[in-house]
This record gives structure tokens, C-alpha cells and sequence, in this order.
């Protein structure tokens, strides 16, 4: 019995070395809540994706903490008083990880593979492009169908991207298994569901601000094991800390907490246009406001996340420069739920098929829903649906309330076109108003901003009054990082941006 | 002999054609549509009937299925939906971390399940076989999923001996290799010795009251013998069967453990390829598992005919 106790003694020793020796100093361990797709701009669809490129791919613009846009491989872009043409004017002395040079051609490249390439992702984003000249070496000019001034917003995202010419057109469709970016860091080898290694880019435009050596992703699908190797030193980082960890987190002084409002709403998208069993809740506004007026949003945001989720009711957050501040969040009122469903001539309770896709937030909000909306007359029947199965779902119009969360985009078009204007790809609502189709479109041929948000405020109004789509709550993006990080700042968009960041 | 291998080997073709188009077709009935997940939240119209163009989704299944198995037939499993890497290089990179973590956990399991079972049938009724009987109870009725965090608790975060997730191949670095390995198959292991504990423990108890060992005894052999030469011996042939058909089951993949553990094996790479619905990588990987199975079950029918003449009329 001794020598066994002494030869699981000596392995334990032997192994706990071994873990304890493997990392080196400056090896940047980030822990994901998913693996991502695949590593091209042109051919990646995922959230989760999006933070892997902020290590390794720089795109012509970026946003700050305040939402504005700021260069990054641009210097600066310009708008002809039409709205038709934006010359960009490129950063100088830019090169790719393959050594090539970043220059107008490679810029005019990349853009018309975003928009030509088969299967590309890119397309709808850069639809108003109609082509691209090359002006001079550092300048290139887009010129648009019609005005479109969610382009440059566009931008700051993975349309605005830039890859090496000569690397993605000798890989083809597999440029994303070796990505050939002008990010800060390069990219290295990736091990399908275990591991993305990045190394930092030695020619990198702004290599002085770069301090770590290596950037390490590790894919962990769930979250108690994400933070538990954080608390172990098994990880730097983690994204998507659960709520209910924060307090852990705050009381441990080996971490940091990071966070701020995403971009992106949690809402419920109400089926006004297909539904075919034509329930009171697709036929009568009033009946869609009662269930609104159900609602306690704060409650809501108390179950899922302790309060830490901001209470929202538009599709941009309340912090957000176009959150129309004349149409507040407004409290839950029993009485006028109840009376408006009354005025809508209805019989109580009113039977809601009510899809939700599977995930303990998602659940426990439709809960605490249904609990809510049945003091008003209605019987949220829930149908707790996996994700994949839910779209086809959603799309084929088969459900009545639907419980869908958008990730966020930073131009307010990005949170609104796609889900009310009629037909648009996502109006799952199958909701058309002519009023809202206007506003729609007149917000894209704007770039006054304070004109923008006046056409905002209508579509607001009309949006609000007819509730296609409930907008319940903003969730915040919560990171989780060891304090010998510095220099960590988080951006409502989610991403982990690297540049800057020290490990003491 | 021969003609007995030969007559197996052709049954094979009729068994892998039925598995590759059940496997085929039971993933038709899975709802939600490909096309629609490969799209994530860029769900435009274009976009997806582009996607169906391309990867044949809007062709007629059978159809679908000739242009599969043509490919399977020629070594081309098609490739990922979600990440263009072909499913050869994904099955390539899983299989070993998978076959590492298998059998790891079936040699802890023998180590603990059979001498346990032993101990607890030559030591009938005594405090012994009551402790071997709880670990069992506890073996089999233990969650992976949370023996999994408190190992995660206790090794990682409370005594940082051993890292909390994630895999090194053994080529790398072995010791690495194993300390990452260790408590997810510990976590496998576990369950089946429970299993093979509660096998064992009642073959020992028929064979101990066989007549055999009974005369055994009476020529006046050493009970260490009787039990270990002669007892057990016999005891063991239905163990292995059962083990090896464990084993079966442990590379088809440890959904929860590798998930719990993050080891990029086959049951992370199906789980992860069914809700994205990346049917490529599902046909790929479950026909290769039904391949192992099946050989896997070959090998036992040839073992049984070598130690046992009478079965190959």
C-alpha cells in the first residue's frame, strides 16, 4: 500500500511539472464558447469567429469605445455629396504576413472577393457596391448603386477585411485552413475543435503596441469548465462568463472582470404576416401590446442574469448614440394589458404557440415570461426547440411568439432592415408596413447622422405601436481574465481585441 | 480456416452497403436544414440556395447519396461544411485521441473492475465484498458529467497538479500527453470497472462452486492458486468479451467526458457536427465507427474459432 501511495505521489509530481512547464510567459491563452467556422473573412459566418480574426486580420475600419468609427488599414474615408462614391485613403507602409504589400490593388482585391467570390457571406453586406477603382496607389474609390450609408460601418467588420491577393488566390476556397492577413498576429496551425496558435507579427503596421508572443485559442463549450480553467491558470481569458459567475469572479483576486452592453438585442419575434392558425396575436396589434405590456423587463433581467442584462425595448440599446430616448422602456401594466386585450374583443386566455430555442437563459426567460403574461389572459405554451430546428421553423412560419436573439451589428440598419422590411431576409415576422419600409430605406441614403436618427424616430414610433417584434433585453458581454492581463478594454461589439495587451 | 475468413470478409460488403445507407438516410430525418445553420446569422436568400447548389443539397437524396459513396469508395469522405477541411483529415486527427483515451480507460477499468470482482467473490459476505459491491453502485449510478467537475475541482484548481482541459498528442510530449488524459479516462474507466466488477465478481462465484476447482482444492493446492491459475482463468473468457465490446463502445466517441474535458476526439467532433448539421462529417465518422465495430467484431468471431475448432462448420 506504501509504494503504491508513493508511485501516485511521484506521478502526480511528475505530471504536475509537466503542466506547470508547458506554457511559456508570453503565450496568451483565451478560452471561446465555441469552435469557430472557417477562418476566411469571405467564407465566416459565426460570432465567435469574429473574435479569432481580431487577432490576426485588420480591416479598413475599427469602432472605439463610443461606437465611432476609426481607421485602421484606412486613413480616412470621404462621401461625394450624392452619396454614390466613398474614396478611402489607405494607410502607407502596410504588409501582409506573407511579406506582400498592402496597397490600393490589394485593397480593390479583397473587396470584389467579399463581393464576387462563390458562397461568399460578404456579398449582402457590400450589395450597393457596384465596383471599385484603384485612384492611386493608397486610394481606392467605391462606387454605389444608390446611397448606402451603413457601407463604412460595413467596414469595421469582416467586409472591411483584407487578405494577401497572391495567398488567396493560390488556396482558393481553403485561404481560411492558412488565412494570410495584415493583422498583429499570424496565423500559425489550427487543430479542428482543440487549438488556433497565432504568433505575433514581426512587419505588424503598429508593432510597438504588440507585447504578447503568442496567442493561443482553446475552444470550451462549457462554461463552468471555461472558468475553471481560468481559476486554474489553465487560461488568460474567457469570453462568455455566465452571469450567474460574476460574483465568483469579483471575489477572487487572482481575476478581472470585463464588460459591457453588446450590440445585439434578446426579443421576440411575433408571427403577424404567417401564421396559420391566424391567432388573436398575429391579427390584432392590441393584442401584441397587452403581451407587451405583461412584461416585466427588469424582472426578467433580474431571473436570467441578476439584474446584470439591460432592460431594452428597441433594437439598438439604451445606451446606444440612436436609441430614441422619446419612446422609453415602459413598465409592466396588468390593468392596461388586460383592458387592451378587452378592447381587442378577445377570449382569455389567449393560446400562444411560443418556440424557444434550447439554453438555460433562453428557458428561464420564456419562463418567467409565461408566468407573467398568464396574470394578463394569455397561455404562453412554450415548445422548447433545438436551434437548428427552430430556424427551418421560424422560416416556414410555424410558431406564433419566437424567442431569437441577434448578435448586433454597429450601424442601426444592421439591428433593423434585415427583420422589417417587407419580405427582407429575416423578417420572420412576415410583417410589411409601407411607413416602416420608408423609413427603412430613407435611413440608408443618409449619413447625417442627425437627420438618420429623425427617420429612426418614425420608424421607432411605427414599430412600437405594431410590436412585429418584442425587444425584451441587451445582454452584456461578460470576460473573465486573469489580473496579470493589462490593458484589457472591452468594446460592446464582444470582440477580444489584442493590441495593446500586456501579461505581467 | 481460410475458407471461414474469406466467407466473413465477403459477408462485410452486404453489412458496411446497409450501415452507409441507413446512416444516410436516418440523417434525412434530422429536422432543421444545412443550409440554413452553415449560414449563422447571414441568413440571405442567395447566399443559401448558393450553398445548396454547392454542396448538392438541392439534388434528389438518392442522389445525394450516389455522389457519397462514390467518393467513400474512392478514399474521399467530403469535406466539412462548417470549415472546408476535408472529413479524411478530421477522422485522421480524432481517431488517435480517441483510441489513446479508450484505451486508457479500459486499462484503468481492468486494473480496478477485475481484481475487485475477485476480492468480492472469494471474499463472499465479508466486509470486502460490501465495500467492492458500493464501489460498484457508485461506479455505475456516478454522472461522468459531474465526477468529471469535481476531478476538474480537486486535481486542477485546488491542488493545480494536473491541467483542467485539453489534450497534447502523445507524439509531442508524452508526459504532457498523459497528465492531460488522465482524468477523463479515469472518469471512463470508472464506470466500466463498476461494470466489469459486478461481471467478474458473479463469473468467479459459478466457477468457485464448479466441480473442478472443487477437486482443486481437494488435491491439496494453495487457494492462491486454485483462484488465480485455475478459478479465474475460466472466469475471464466472458470479462474480455465484455471489455473488448466496451472498448467498441469508447471509440465511438465519450460525448460528455470529451466534452467536459475539451478533448478533440469523436464524440466532440459528432455531437459538434450534428447541431450544425454538418452531414458530411456525421456520414464520415459514424461510418468509420460502424466499420471499427464491425472488425472489432470480426476478430472476436476469429478468436473464438481458434481457441474453439468446433465453430467454423
Amino acid at each position: 500500500m506504501r509504494i503504491l501511495r508513493l508511485a501516485v505521489t511521484a506521478a502526480a509530481l511528475l505530471l504536475s511539472f509537466e503542466a506547470t512547464t508547458v506554457q511559456a510567459q508570453t503565450t496568451l491563452r483565451i478560452g471561446l464558447a465555441e469552435d469557430p467556422d472557417i477562418l476566411d473573412p469571405t467564407m465566416a459566418r459565426t460570432y465567435v469567429g469574429r473574435i479569432v480574426f481580431a487577432a490576426f486580420c485588420d480591416k479598413l475600419f475599427d469602432i472605439d469605445e463610443q461606437l465611432n468609427i476609426v481607421p485602421q488599414l484606412a486613413l480616412s474615408h470621404e462621401t461625394s455629396a450624392d452619396g454614390k462614391e466613398v474614396t478611402i485613403k489607405l494607410r502607407p507602409g502596410v504588409k501582409f504576413h506573407d511579406g506582400e504589400t498592402f496597397d490600393a490593388e490589394a485593397a480593390k482585391y479583397s473587396l470584389e472577393r467579399h463581393l464576387t467570390f462563390p458562397g461568399s457571406f460578404r456579398k449582402p453586406e457590400l450589395a450597393a457596391v457596384d465596383h471599385i477603382d484603384v485612384v492611386d496607389p493608397l486610394t481606392i474609390k467605391l462606387s454605389l448603386k444608390a446611397p448606402y450609408s451603413p457601407l463604412v460601418a460595413q467596414l469595421t467588420d469582416r467586409a472591411g477585411m483584407m487578405v494577401s491577393p497572391k495567398a488567396a488566390k493560390a488556396a482558393g476556397d481553403k485561404f481560411g485552413l492558412r488565412p494570410v492577413c495584415a493583422g498583429p498576429y499570424k496565423f500559425v496551425e489550427r487543430v479542428q475543435q482543440d487549438r488556433m496558435v497565432f504568433e505575433k507579427f514581426a512587419d505588424y503596421w503598429n508593432k510597438d503596441n504588440i507585447h504578447i508572443d503568442r496567442i493561443v485559442y482553446l475552444p470550451l463549450v462549457d462554461a463552468t469548465v471555461r472558468l475553471a480553467n481560468l481559476k486554474s491558470g489553465g487560461l488568460d481569458l474567457i469570453e462568455r462568463l455566465l452571469a450567474t459567475d460574476i460574483k465568483e469572479v469579483q471575489g477572487d483576486p487572482k481575476l478581472k472582470l470585463s464588460s459591457a452592453i453588446e450590440l445585439g438585442y434578446q426579443g421576440v419575434t411575433l408571427n403577424v404576416g404567417k401564421d396559420k392558425a391566424k391567432g388573436p396575436l398575429s391579427q390584432s396589434a392590441k393584442v401584441r401590446q397587452a403581451l407587451d405590456l405583461s412584461i416585466d423587463r427588469d424582472a426578467v433581467s433580474q431571473v436570467v442574469s441578476n439584474g446584470e442584462f439591460k432592460p431594452g425595448n428597441q433594437w439598438v440599446n439604451p445606451d446606444h448614440p440612436y436609441y430614441q430616448k422619446a419612446f422609453p422602456v415602459q413598465p409592466r401594466d396588468v390593468a392596461r394589458a388586460k383592458a387592451l386585450l378587452k378592447e381587442a374583443g378577445v377570449t382569455t386566455p389567449v393560446t400562444v404557440d411560443f418556440m424557444v430555442s434550447k439554453g438555460a437563459e433562453t428557458e428561464a426567460a420564456a419562463q418567467v415570461m409565461q408566468s407573467m403574461a398568464a396574470e394578463t389572459g394569455f397561455d404562453l405554451k412554450l415548445r422548447v426547440t433545438e436551434f437548428a430546428t427552430s430556424l427551418k421553423q421560424a422560416e416556414a412560419g410555424e410558431y406564433q411568439a419566437y424567442l431569437l436573439a441577434w448578435s448586433g451589428r454597429i450601424d442601426p440598419d444592421g439591428n433593423s432592415y434585415i427583420f422589417q422590411k417587407t419580405e427582407a431576409p429575416q423578417n420572420y415576422s412576415a410583417w410589411s408596413n409601407a411607413e416602416a419600409d420608408k423609413a427603412l430605406d430613407d435611413g440608408r441614403l443618409v449619413t447625417d447622422p442627425a437627420q438618420r436618427k429623425a427617420i429612426y424616430a418614425k420608424l421607432t414610433k411605427v414599430v412600437l405601436e405594431e410590436k412585429p417584434l418584442l425587444y425584451i433585453y441587451h445582454r452584456r458581454i461578460l470576460i473573465a481574465h486573469t489580473n496579470k492581463l493589462d490593458g484589457y478594454k472591452q468594446m460592446p461589439d464582444g470582440l477580444v481585441r489584442v493590441v495593446g495587451l500586456k501579461l505581467k | 480456416m481460410l475458407n471461414f475468413l474469406a466467407r466473413r470478409i465477403v459477408q462485410l460488403i452486404p453489412t458496411l452497403f446497409f450501415v452507409s445507407v441507413l446512416i444516410f438516410s436516418l440523417q434525412q430525418l434530422l429536422p432543421g436544414d444545412p443550409a440554413l445553420v452553415m449560414a449563422g446569422e447571414e441568413r440571405d436568400p442567395d447566399v443559401i440556395a448558393q450553398i445548396r447548389q454547392q454542396y448538392r443539397l438541392d439534388q434528389p437524396v438518392p442522389v445525394q447519396y450516389v455522389y457519397w459513396i462514390k467518393g467513400v469508395l474512392s478514399g474521399d469522405f467530403g469535406e466539412s461544411l462548417r470549415n472546408k477541411v476535408s472529413v479524411r483529415e478530421l477522422i485522421g486527427q480524432k481517431l488517435p485521441v480517441t483510441m489513446q483515451l479508450a484505451s486508457m480507460a479500459i486499462v484503468i477499468a481492468f486494473l480496478i473492475g477485475i481484481p475487485a470482482g475477485i476480492i468480492s467473490a472469494v471474499k463472499k459476505g465479508t466486509a470486502w465484498d460490501y465495500g467492492a459491491n458500493l464501489f460498484a453502485l457508485w461506479g455505475i449510478s456516478t454522472p461522468n458529467f459531474w465526477l468529471g467537475i469535481m476531478l476538474i475541482f480537486l486535481f486542477s484548481i485546488k491542488l493545480g497538479w494536473l491541467p483542467a482541459s485539453g489534450y497534447v498528442p502523445l507524439t509531442e510530449n508524452w508526459r504532457a500527453s498523459l497528465s492531460s488524459t488522465i482524468m477523463p479516462a479515469f472518469v471512463l474507466g470508472n464506470a466500466i470497472a463498476a461494470i466489469l466488477m459486478r461481471h467478474t465478481r458473479s463469473a468467479m462465484l459459478q466457477v468457485l462452486e464448479s466441480d473442478y476447482v472443487r477437486t482443486a482444492r481437494a488435491k491439496g493446492l494453495s487457494e492462491r492458486s486454485v483462484i488465480l491459475k485455475h478459478a479465474m482463468r475460466n472466469a475471464l473468457t466472458p470479462i474480455i468479451t465484455l471489455g473488448a465490446l466496451e472498448l467498441g463502445t469508447l471509440l465511438s466517441g465519450a460525448v460528455l467526458t470529451e466534452q467536459i474535458f475539451s478533448i478533440p476526439g469523436f464524440g466532440k467532433l459528432i455531437v459538434d457536427a450534428v447541431f450544425n448539421r454538418d452531414y458530411a462529417v456525421v456520414q464520415g465518422v459514424v461510418l468509420v465507427t460502424a466499420t471499427i465495430y464491425i472488425t472489432l467484431n470480426l476478430i472476436a468471431d476469429i478468436a473464438y474459432v481458434l481457441v474453439n475448432p468446433r465453430l467454423r462448420a
